[in-house]
């Protein structure tokens, strides 16, 4: 049966046909459905991990326990899972190990574009790049049979054209791999000095193995067609390249990008007069066909920065451009901004109005950080509100302690942010950090979390108290504000902010956007109160805006949270 | 046959989506071979967003670039103008007349061009918009404007029907398939 499915659904099914037992994985756009599609297999045992981190170490516990085992994450998510990769691959694996890190060129939904290729790299993994989802399906089935066979973790690099575009998968059926019985083997799994020194050796040994397999393995093809031109490339920028040059140069697609063969790409490149090496971000293959006396051109015409795409190819290589019409006029932008009925509006609205500088962090709450709100200070990674904002106070002192805060939402305190909060009270800043607890993993599209009482199945399951928790690495203030009432929120922080003690300031609204939350019944404005002040229009609710002078509030939109009708100084929004 | 490019373009929470699925499915069940790309995530926040169809022989990029699309179909107005240059001399744009402010039109630091559908008329695109909005509450919930405007596409299309009510079948909960697939008709019958 040929089926559309999304990249990332397509990975999933290769892991289902391919004989995988266990998931484990971190949400992170664009990889989260990876896992949500998996978990609708009941073949195959599949969680969501607090991190990038556990979610690896489960998967390497899995392949030692002898199953064929997964766990994905985004680009970011790697640097955070790159202690235990760094030492898998020394280990290599019992059951197959597959890891799927989703890069975001353009960065739709990321805080920096990172190539992972360096990883693959700098681990001495191997990694395979699908170019679309029949190709996601089969590569990952290749994967396992790859780990197994030359012992090794392998990474499965998507991108987001790749997961989040659909094309079709002929299904096949699940091939059982019975799970390999456990055998202790402390010098292959213990990495100590002694061992581990013996397990480099192995490492390095299979490197050349893989790369012996590059030269022959059919995931590297070659496309040979007339003309005196040929293109290296592969992924994404394989699809690109055929598009803008078709039939007219020549190809050799790497399906597999670590480690890269040698005498595959000089017997390619000797048959023509021009060869380009095509790949986003990074100069991953051409510095490679540098270093083996292969001249390419590559960066100098495409660059480092953002995607590739068919009309860019296009442009660089045959000259040509598309014509097009423009709108004549000025067009306003359109940036995503925080849901009607967002419990964390009224609380960015507060921060924002007592100029206090925030400390943020990776969640929806990043959209606090755009106009009208414009109360965020800086964003780094998962996590680093809570110590970013230890290290400021440290150097700004009992002054700047009273005017700086961090935020941070409850999935990614779990993440990252409870050692970040055990060093404020370890290390003792008189720092305030507020949980933005919506009861929810928001942003990469509601994913339940160990703050939720519920796991990935839905099923009930342990639930880790916010307040408990921060009791018991020694923060003695720690008070829970409903954040839809502003000014008792707002006088919270104000206090916290004085006292000369850390604290933690628990924000606690579910997502409006949840199924179980009931909506009230849309407000309305008394135009004859509306005085036009626009006070209400500070909170950059998208369900209001100016009518004919007057506020108006966009009924299928609004959902009653009432934030608006605080702002409102003469009773004008009403029920 | 060369590829046909279709780009759907509204604002996050529109069903946007929901409709390319529903093209997706009707061109595979075609025979075409099929690529759907969407974005998730942040930019589906209220913002601006985009997904596109292309379908034919063979399809290798899945993204639509300036002067690609055949047919571009727009949830709201302006974002039928934002997305216009995407459109190929001779395509059609399809848009749907509703209006939602964006941030900085909501906070006055910029302002909503008016007439937008008369003026890219003036550009020389072939505009045909309409009142999506009732039609879908006519049918039943506003929500369902985004297969009002399938109805519409449908009738730009060389396709049976009954293909595109299993499409829209297949793609939607049992529960909601009455009011989809009378949505579906009032667009059609536009």
């Amino acid at each position: 049966m040929k089926k559309l499915m999304l990249g990332n659904e397509a990975f999933a099914r290769g892991l289902y046909e391919g004989g995988c037992r266990l998931i484990s994985s971190y949400p992170g756009t664009p990889s989260t459905e990876i896992t949500e599609f998996g978990a609708e297999y009941d073949a195959m045992y599949a969680e969501w991990a607090p991190n990038e981190k556990v979610a690896m170490e489960t998967a390497v516990g899995a392949s030692i326990a002898g199953a064929r085992s997964f766990c994905g994450m985004k680009h970011v998510g790697l640097n955070v899972a790159a202690d235990p990769l760094y030492t898998a691959s020394y280990t290599g694996v019992t059951g197959g190990l597959v890891i799927a890190v989703a890069d975001d060129p353009g960065m739709h939904s990321s805080q920096n574009e990172q190539d992972s290729r360096h990883h693959a790299i700098a681990s001495k993994v191997p990694m395979l790049e699908p170019s679309d989802s029949a190709e996601c399906r089969d590569f990952v089935k290749e994967a396992f049979e790859i780990s197994e066979k030359f012992d090794t973790p392998i990474i499965v690099r998507l991108s987001t054209r790749v997961a989040h575009s659909q094309s079709s998968v002929e299904l096949q059926d699940r091939e059982e791999h019975d799970i390999i019985p456990y055998k202790k083997n402390a010098p292959k799994y213990a990495m100590v000095p002694a061992f581990a020194k013996a397990r480099h050796i192995v490492v390095e040994e299979r490197t050349k193995k893989l790369t012996e397999f590059a030269e022959k393995s059919p995931l590297n093809k070659t496309e040979i067609n007339n003309g005196k031109i040929g293109v290296i490339t592969s992924g994404i920028s394989y699809q690109y390249a055929k598009e803008a040059l078709g039939d007219g140069v020549s190809y050799l697609k790497l399906g597999m990008v670590n480690p890269l063969p040698v005498k595959l790409i000089q017997d390619f490149a000797s048959k023509f007069d021009t060869v380009y090496v095509i790949e986003e971000l990074d100069d991953i293959i051409e510095a490679h066909c540098k270093k083996i006396g292969v001249n390419v051109i590559g960066k100098e015409l495409f660059g480092f920065i953002g995607e590739l795409s068919q009309s860019i190819i296009a442009e660089k290589i045959l000259g040509k451009k598309t014509e097009f019409t423009e709108f004549l006029e000025a067009v306003p932008v359109r940036p995503p901004v925080m849901c009607a009925g967002c419990p964390h509006r009224g609380l960015f609205y507060s921060l924002a109005k007592n100029n206090i500088i925030v400390s943020g962090d990776i969640g929806c709450y990043s959209l606090g950080s755009a106009a009208p709100l414009n109360s965020m200070d800086s964003i780094i990674c998962m996590g680093a509100s809570i110590s970013a904002l230890h290290g400021m106070n440290k150097i700004s002192g009992k002054e700047g302690e009273k005017k700086s805060i961090a935020v941070i939402g409850d999935s990614t305190f779990i993440h990252s942010g409870i050692t970040s909060l055990i060093n404020i009270a370890y290390n003792a800043t008189n720092s305030t950090v507020i949980i933005l607890d919506n009861s929810i993993t928001g942003m990469t599209g509601h994913q339940q979390n160990p703050t939720t009482g519920m796991n990935l199945k839905g099923d009930p399951a342990s639930k880790v108290s916010l307040e408990e928790l921060c009791k018991a690495v020694g923060i003695n203030r720690i008070r829970v504000v409903d954040p839809y009432n502003m000014a008792q929120t707002e006088a919270a922080i104000l206090e916290e902010l004085t006292v000369e003690e850390p604290s933690v300031i628990i924000s606690r609204r579910p997502c409006a956007l949840l199924k179980y939350v009931k909506h009230k019944p849309a407000l309305r404005v008394d135009t004859d109160k509306c005085k036009s002040c626009k006070m209400c229009l500070k909170i950059g609710c998208p369900a209001i805006s100016i009518k004919d002078g007057k506020a108006a509030i966009e009924k299928t939109q609004c959902v009653g949270c009432g934030i608006c009708t605080e702002m409102c100084k003469f009773d004008a929004i009403t029920e | 046959m060369e590829t046909k490019s279709i780009m759907i373009v509204g604002v996050g929470g529109q069903g946007s989506l929901l409709a390319s699925r529903i093209i997706g499915n009707v061109l595979l069940s075609q025979g075409f071979d099929v690529k759907v790309s969407e974005v998730h995530g942040m930019s589906q926040r209220g913002g601006s967003v985009v997904t596109y169809v292309k379908y034919g022989d063979k399809v290798y990029s899945p993204v639509i670039e300036k002067g690609e699309a055949d047919i571009i179909v727009s949830f709201e107005l302006l974002e039928a103008a934002r997305w216009v240059s995407y459109l190929k001399k001779g395509g059609h744009l399809i848009t749907s007349t509703q209006q939602l402010d964006p941030m900085p039109v909501v906070t006055g630091a910029a302002e909503y061009p008016e007439n937008i559908a008369d003026k890219l008329q003036e550009l020389g695109v072939d505009v045909i918009s309409a009142d999506a909005l009732s039609l879908a509450e006519k049918a039943g919930s506003a929500k369902a404007s985004n297969v009002v405007l399938m109805g519409l596409i449908a009738s730009k299309m060389d396709f049976p029907d009954e293909v595109w009510k299993d499409a829209i079948k297949q793609c939607v909960k049992e529960k909601f398939h009455e009011l989809n697939l009378k949505a579906f008709e009032l667009g059609k019958n536009i």
